[in-house]
This record gives structure tokens, C-alpha cells and sequence, in this order.
């Protein structure tokens, strides 16, 4: 089966395990690299792309990839994701060959500033141009880091979505929930990048390790693969007799799940869970029960796997996704041979209904596109005359869209 | 004379001219036009006033003019209005008669009529008209007038203009500031039909609309009643703005380019022809596509009927305009535009004129005094109703008679 199409491929870590790359993209993404540049990702390739050089420098990783022009001299793009995005589009070749042969790419970064928001949705489309499946891990900013960022950061991610096979996306603002308010900054920043970590270990142990029960890649691909979208996630540890009861009650009530929300809208649930040797089937069974009991329609997914280093201690990641409305059709991507996806099995998977999305207040204010703005003339600042939806102050001719050549 | 209880005038303040009409009662209660004062209007869009100043000096120009030539004094006038606000509809009034003897009497008219008006406007909504169609008497149509009849439930069919009571009071507090007083304020539409339109037309059923400047307002009368009335801010401003922008040229050159030029229809002869663009020194400036021009123009003035025949289909109101449908206002001069109008409506279409009042023929013909010729007209109608009424009527049923009087005339 897929071991026959994958055992070629050198990097593997087991038979069954696809290649996969981790690409840092940004500050953010280079120092959380360095967080997962561990033994557990024995297996993986780690690439890290900036537009910083002293940040790329600082950033593990065996591919780096510095984008720059004499425009920005080296001294990063000043937080602009545009600047960034035209960069990355010029090297879009060597963003590709750098994915070539992957199967798996995980993008890690951090949204709302220049490199972060502006590389990432090219990468994650360079990356399924080479045929990969793509999950990216992004962190949007706190409220505190002001307007400008959290709009790059909410246009990124939709970007994003469009490009990417499935983004995980952790907003820093929940993240206030669950710390002490004595806690530092930098503190806050390392609780944050640890919980996107948390994030790719949790999918990195769903293929990579065996375990009781095994998810295959297939399995991944056929539930992600080009269905664009977005999940929330939660990570929860407990330890003791009643671990599992325990466990599960921390999931519901967490609050990057909006308490419990986002599961229940959620149309598709990963569970990932890792005990000891220790781990018995009740647990598994417990916990699985009252996922499922939370989110009737969903597909769910689940892998249980053992870590001989956890003694007396259960560790459960749960990302939960909901179907994407506005799915966009991302670029096609080359047939591999690799994984043939029946068309059934596509399925549409991860976007957090509540989860991401903050209050927004918004004024209503009649909208309108940025490409039609027809002077009304003397009419400009007169109370618009409108008929069922359409503006009778702009000329007849330009609504009927009458050439005069 | 100082006065003279048999003049009357009209006023428009329209959004390209300010219009004042002066008509003298003759002794049969006949109004007769003798004065005619007009302005070019500048502060007023889509026929709402925004800029009161330069109202008044306008309106001050059009009154001198018409009371020279009428040779009288204006007091008071009948103040036409318009707007994208004033709307009308149908509603009905249920009343029940109480008397022993079942006789309807004219209380329980002026009873039905009221529960009529009772409707749920706005709350800074007024009403500006309120207009008796029909009355049914226990269920039976077609009653004009049910005084004397017997009967035990009577039911009245109004329709109701109603518009913005603050724009409505800015047009009054204006006319006010020069020194006249504003009789009564009439919906633009019901007086360009009541000028356009004879007995028989109301009969059959007519459509008459006013494209003027800045507003255009339609009426539709049939069996003799106003069944549906309405405003679309959009006209002749509109036509001339789009030409503006169309042909690249300033306002004022496309309201001169429309004057000229213009047609409500393509002209096939107009087809690869150029028009140049002179300066005031007799130097071509531009050249510009007929073809455009009359093009940008059918195609809006073409949306206006458009739209008006949408609403009509809507109100199911297409099959009743059995005498065709009447055009007025200063856009009804453009070339074509019966041609155009025909085709949008597929009915009869009649360049509208002042037919129903007698006096300087010179001013009868001209579209655009419509409006203002019709508020001359409703004047008249409204005091002939006093002076024969008057001495045994209180107010209130005077105003009962308002809606008799346009249903009749």
C-alpha cells in the first residue's frame, strides 16, 4: 500500500512514516524551529525562511533561505507582509525545490508582522505545487500588538486558508485564560510557542509513531487534502488514577475550544492521545466516548500511541475543525501517483467556528468594492438614490456596463 | 387691488428652476393664467432644498417677475413639494353606522374617512394628501358617495401621500421667510395631473409622469381616482451627470451638450457623427461621439421608465391606463423621448400639455410649467369648494371635500 510508494524516500524515519519538512517562516517561526529541533523529530528536515539575516542566522534548520533585495538591505521587511509576499513570489523556484520531495510540510509561523504574514501563503502554495500535503501552524497576535497587525494577521490567514491544505491556528489573545496574570512576557511568549509545538507534535506523533492505535497518513491526507481549512486546537495533560475523566473535562472546558463550542460545531476531530505503557483501553475508550458525545457530526479521527516515558501520565491533543463555507479551490496539484484520494473521501475539514474569531464591533456601513468607484459627480455628497440594492446616482451606462470607446 | 380673494398662485421650487404661476379666477370659478415668473434654481438637489440662502434669492427674482407681469400682488401661494422621501399607498377605513334607521349620514363619512388616515406612518412622517377612492356600503363597490344611502357597514378605499415632515417644513419656513403664506402644500405629481389631465383621461385611466430636474414623480389615476403616486429621485440632473462623466466634460458643458444635442433615442443619422467643442473664443477644444452622448441619455432616461413600469406591474396597475400615459417636466422636451417611452410601456404615450386650464397659451405649452399651472388649478378647485360650501361647513369637512374635488375634476 502507501509503504511501497514511500519506502523509496530516504528520510524516512519507519517504514510507514512519510517524509515530512518543517519550515520556520519569520522570527516567530525561527524560534519555535529551535523548540522542535529535538530527538522526537528525528525524522523530519527543518527549513527556515526570513528576511532577516541575523534571525535566520539564529534559527536552526538544515535549508535556510534568506529572501531579500537591495531594498531591504538585510534589515527585514519592517513588518510589512505585502513587501514580503512580492519577495516570496520572486523566489517562488527556490521556495518549490526546497519542498521537493515532501510529503508532508508543516509551516510554522507567526502572523501579523511582515515575514510571517506575507511568506507563508506563498510557501504553503510552493509546497502543494510540489506536491505536498500542507498544514500550517500559525499564531495570530494579542490584542495588545494593536490594529494593524491583527488586520495583516486576520488577511494572512485567510490567504492562507486558500493556499494551505489545513491550517491549525492558535489566537495568542485566549492564551490569556490560561496563564497567571504574574506571568511575564517572555514567559507568555515561550507559553504561546509551546503550545504551537504542541500542535505539531501532536500531528507529528499521529504519523510518525506507532501505537495502538494507528492513524495513517492516508488517513490525514484523505481528511485534509485540499479542503482549506482551519482548526482549533487544545492540549491537555493529566496523571493519576482518574487521568482519563480528568483529561476529558479539561478539554471541554478549554478555552482556545471556547468551552467546548468548537466541538460541537466542528465537522471533523483529530484526537491524538499519549500515555505510558500503562495506557489501557478503558481510558482510550473513556475519553473517546465523551469526545464523540460532544461532537455527534463529526468524522472523527483518533491515534493513541505510547511513549515509555510517560509514567502514570495521559496527554490528549484534540484539533477540532469545521467545514469551510467559502473554500477556495487552492492551486491544482501535480498528480504524484503517491496517494491517490477518492473523490468521496474529500472532504472538507478544519475551521474553528468560535474559536479564532474575536469581537469585532462593527458600524453598518454599506459596502463597497474596491475596483467600482465611480465619482457620482454632483451627486457626491447628496443622499444616494437607491433602488433595490443599486446606486441610481452612478450612471446607467457604467451599471449596464456599456463600453464607449 | 389688495387682496383679491380670486388670485391664485402656484409656486415650484424645483431643482432646475424656481416657477411661479399666477392665475385669476374667472366668475364661473374658471382660473385663467395671466402671470408666469420663473428663476434658475441653485440650491436645491434632487428637489429637496439645500441651500435655503440661495433659495429665497431665487424665489425673490421668480415672484417679482410674475407680479409684474400678472400686475398683482402675490400673497399667498400653493406650494408645490417633491423629494425621494414623500411616498404613497392605498389603505381602507372600516366604520360601522349606529343609527336606528341605518341611514348613513355625513358624520359617519367624515367617521370612515378618518379611520382611514389612522394608518401607522413614521413617526416624523405627515401626511401631505389623503385621497377617497371608493366607498363600499355593506360590501357593494363603486359608491361615490354614500350621504343618504342605508347601510350598516361602511368601508372608504384612501390613498395616502406622506413624506419626511422636516423637509416637507423646510419648503414652508422658506416660502414663509419671504413674506407669503403657503395656503396648502400639494404633492408635485397630483398637480402636473391635475394639469395634464381631463375628466374623461381620470376616467380611463392615465399615467402621468413629471420627469423634471432633479425629481420624477408619477400618478396614476384610474376610474377616476389616484390609485398610485410616487417620486424617483433621479431626471434630468442625472441625464447631465452622466454625460459629465461619460464624455469627460465639465457639468455645465453637458447640460448645454444635452440641450443641443441630446435624444432620447439613438438617431441612426447620429452614428460616427462629431460634435465639436468650442471655447468662448470660437476654438475647438474636443470633439465628441454623438452616438455616446444620445447613448448615456436613452439609457438612463430608458431606467426611469423602466423602473416606473416595474412598480406599476408590481401594483398591477399596467392594464387600467386605458387613455395612455402622459409626459411632463423639462426632460419631456428631449427628441425621442415618446418614442422611448412607448416602447418601455407599449401603450400610448401623449407629450402631456396644460389642457385643463385656460390662459397664456405660450405657457400652457410648455412642459416644465406642469406643476406649477396644476397647483394654480387645485387652487381653484379648493376655493370654488369654499365659497360654495363655505357658509355651511365647518373646516374639517372642507378638507373632507379636498379628496372629492381630485377625484371629480
Amino acid at each position: 500500500m502507501e509503504t511501497e510508494n514511500l519506502g523509496s524516500i530516504a528520510e524516512t524515519f519507519s517504514p510507514s512514516m512519510p517524509a515530512v519538512k518543517i519550515f520556520g517562516v519569520g522570527n516567530a517561526g525561527g524560534v519555535l524551529l529551535g523548540a522542535l529541533a529535538t530527538p522526537e523529530f528525528a525524522g523530519a528536515s527543518f527549513g527556515a525562511i526570513n528576511t532577516d539575516a541575523a534571525a535566520l542566522e539564529a534559527a536552526p534548520g538544515t535549508v535556510k533561505i534568506h529572501l531579500e533585495n537591495k531594498l531591504l538591505r538585510g534589515l527585514g521587511s519592517g513588518g510589512d507582509p505585502d513587501r514580503c509576499r512580492a519577495l516570496a513570489e520572486e523566489q517562488f523556484s527556490t521556495l518549490k525545490s526546497a519542498c521537493a520531495g515532501a510529503e508532508v510540510v508543516f509551516i510554522i509561523a507567526g502572523l501579523g508582522g511582515g515575514a510571517g504574514s506575507g511568506i507563508s501563503s506563498v510557501l504553503a502554495r510552493a509546497a502543494r505545487e510540489a506536491g505536498a500535503l500542507v498544514l500550517a501552524f500559525v499564531s495570530q497576535p494579542f490584542e495588545c500588538e494593536g490594529n494593524r497587525r491583527e488586520q495583516q494577521a486576520q488577511g494572512a490567514l485567510e490567504q492562507l486558508k486558500a493556499a494551505a491544505d489545513g491550517v491549525i491556528c492558535l489566537p495568542n489573545q485566549r492564551i490569556f485564560k490560561l496563564i497567571d496574570e504574574n506571568t511575564s512576557v517572555l514567559d507568555t511568549f515561550r507559553v504561546t510557542g509551546g503550545f504551537l509545538v504542541e500542535g505539531v507534535r501532536g500531528v507529528w506523533q499521529l504519523i510518525s509513531r506507532p501505537g495502538l492505535i494507528q492513524v495513517h497518513f492516508a488517513d490525514l491526507c484523505a481528511l485534509l487534502r485540499d479542503s482549506h481549512t482551519e482548526s482549533a486546537f487544545a492540549f491537555v495533560e493529566a496523571a493519576g488514577p482518574s487521568r482519563s475523566r480528568e483529561a476529558v473535562e479539561k478539554i471541554l472546558a478549554h478555552p482556545l475550544f471556547d468551552d467546548g463550542r468548537a466541538l460541537v460545531e466542528s465537522d471533523a476531530v483529530l484526537v491524538s492521545l499519549k500515555a505510558g505503557r500503562d495506557l489501557t483501553m478503558a481510558e482510550v475508550n473513556r475519553v473517546m466516548e465523551q469526545i464523540q458525545r460532544q461532537c455527534a457530526h463529526a468524522k472523527i479521527i483518533m491515534g493513541a500511541a505510547i511513549d515509555p516515558e510517560f509514567k502514570n501520565r495521559l496527554c490528549v491533543t484534540v484539533f477540532a475543525s469545521k467545514e469551510n463555507e467559502v473554500a477556495k479551490p487552492g492551486p491544482t496539484r501535480p498528480e504524484t501517483g503517491a496517494l491517490p484520494i477518492p473523490a468521496s473521501t474529500r472532504r472538507s475539514v478544519m475551521t474553528d467556528p468560535g474559536g479564532r474569531k474575536r469581537p469585532v464591533i462593527k458600524k453598518a456601513v454599506q459596502g463597497q468594492l474596491p475596483l467600482t468607484i465611480v465619482a457620482k459627480g454632483r451627486f457626491d455628497k447628496s443622499e444616494p438614490t437607491l433602488h433595490r440594492g443599486e446606486d441610481l446616482d452612478v450612471p446607467t451606462f457604467i451599471r449596464r456596463g456599456l463600453a464607449l470607446n | 387691488m389688495f387682496d383679491d380673494p380670486n388670485i391664485i398662485a402656484g409656486l415650484e421650487i424645483g431643482t432646475s428652476k424656481i416657477c411661479v404661476v399666477v392665475g385669476e379666477l374667472g366668475p364661473d370659478g374658471v382660473p385663467n393664467i395671466i402671470g408666469i415668473g420663473q428663476s434658475r434654481s441653485r440650491g436645491v438637489r434632487k428637489g429637496e432644498i439645500v441651500n435655503p440662502e440661495q433659495v429665497e434669492e431665487d424665489l425673490r427674482s421668480a415672484l417679482s417677475v410674475a407680479e409684474e407681469m400678472a400686475n398683482v400682488e402675490i400673497r399667498s401661494v400653493y406650494l408645490g413639494v417633491s423629494g425621494g422621501h414623500i411616498r404613497g399607498f392605498n389603505n381602507r377605513g372600516v366604520h360601522t353606522v349606529v343609527s336606528a334607521d341605518r341611514e348613513i349620514t355625513e358624520d359617519d363619512v367624515q367617521d370612515v374617512i378618518k379611520n382611514a388616515k389612522a394608518i401607522n406612518l413614521p413617526a416624523d412622517n405627515s401626511v401631505i394628501h389623503a385621497v377617497r377612492q371608493h366607498f363600499f356600503v355593506d360590501g357593494q363597490d363603486g359608491v361615490t358617495n354614500p350621504a343618504g344611502m342605508l347601510g350598516q357597514r361602511l368601508e372608504v378605499d384612501m390613498h395616502v401621500i406622506h413624506g419626511h415632515v422636516n423637509r416637507l417644513q423646510n419648503a414652508i419656513r422658506l416660502v414663509r421667510g419671504t413674506q407669503l403664506e403657503v395656503d396648502e402644500i400639494v404633492f408635485n405629481g397630483v398637480a402636473s395631473s391635475l394639469a395634464v389631465l381631463t375628466g374623461d383621461q381620470k376616467e380611463l385611466g392615465a399615467l402621468v409622469i413629471d420627469i423634471g430636474g432633479g425629481t420624477t414623480e408619477f400618478v396614476v389615476y384610474s376610474d377616476g381616482a389616484i390609485r398610485h403616486t410616487g417620486v424617483l429621485a433621479v431626471a434630468g440632473d442625472h441625464v447631465s451627470n452622466d454625460l459629465a462623466y461619460g464624455l469627460k466634460v465639465p457639468l455645465s458643458r453637458a447640460e448645454k451638450l444635452k440641450l443641443e444635442h441630446g435624444a432620447a433615442v439613438v438617431d441612426p443619422a447620429a452614428k460616427n457623427q462629431t460634435i465639436t467643442i468650442t471655447n468662448e473664443l470660437g476654438l475647438a477644444l474636443n470633439s465628441i461621439n454623438a452616438e455616446h452622448l444620445q447613448r448615456i441619455m436613452s439609457l438612463r432616461l430608458e431606467e426611469v421608465f423602466l423602473l416606473i413600469a416595474e412598480e406599476l406591474e408590481r401594483a398591477g396597475l399596467t392594464d387600467y391606463l386605458r387613455a395612455g400615459v402622459f409626459l411632463c417636466g423639462g426632460s419631456s422636451r428631449a427628441p425621442g423621448i415618446v418614442a422611448l417611452a412607448e416602447n418601455v410601456f407599449q401603450m400610448n404615450v401623449v407629450p402631456g400639455k396644460a389642457t385643463a386650464i385656460s390662459g397664456l397659451t405660450a405657457a400652457l405649452d410648455q412642459p416644465e410649467f406642469a406643476t406649477a399651472i396644476g397647483l394654480v388649478k387645485y387652487g381653484s378647485l379648493k376655493k370654488r369648494q369654499r365659497v360654495k360650501r363655505g357658509a355651511f361647513m365647518n373646516t374639517d369637512a372642507i378638507k373632507g371635500m379636498l379628496s372629492k374635488i381630485l377625484q371629480r375634476s
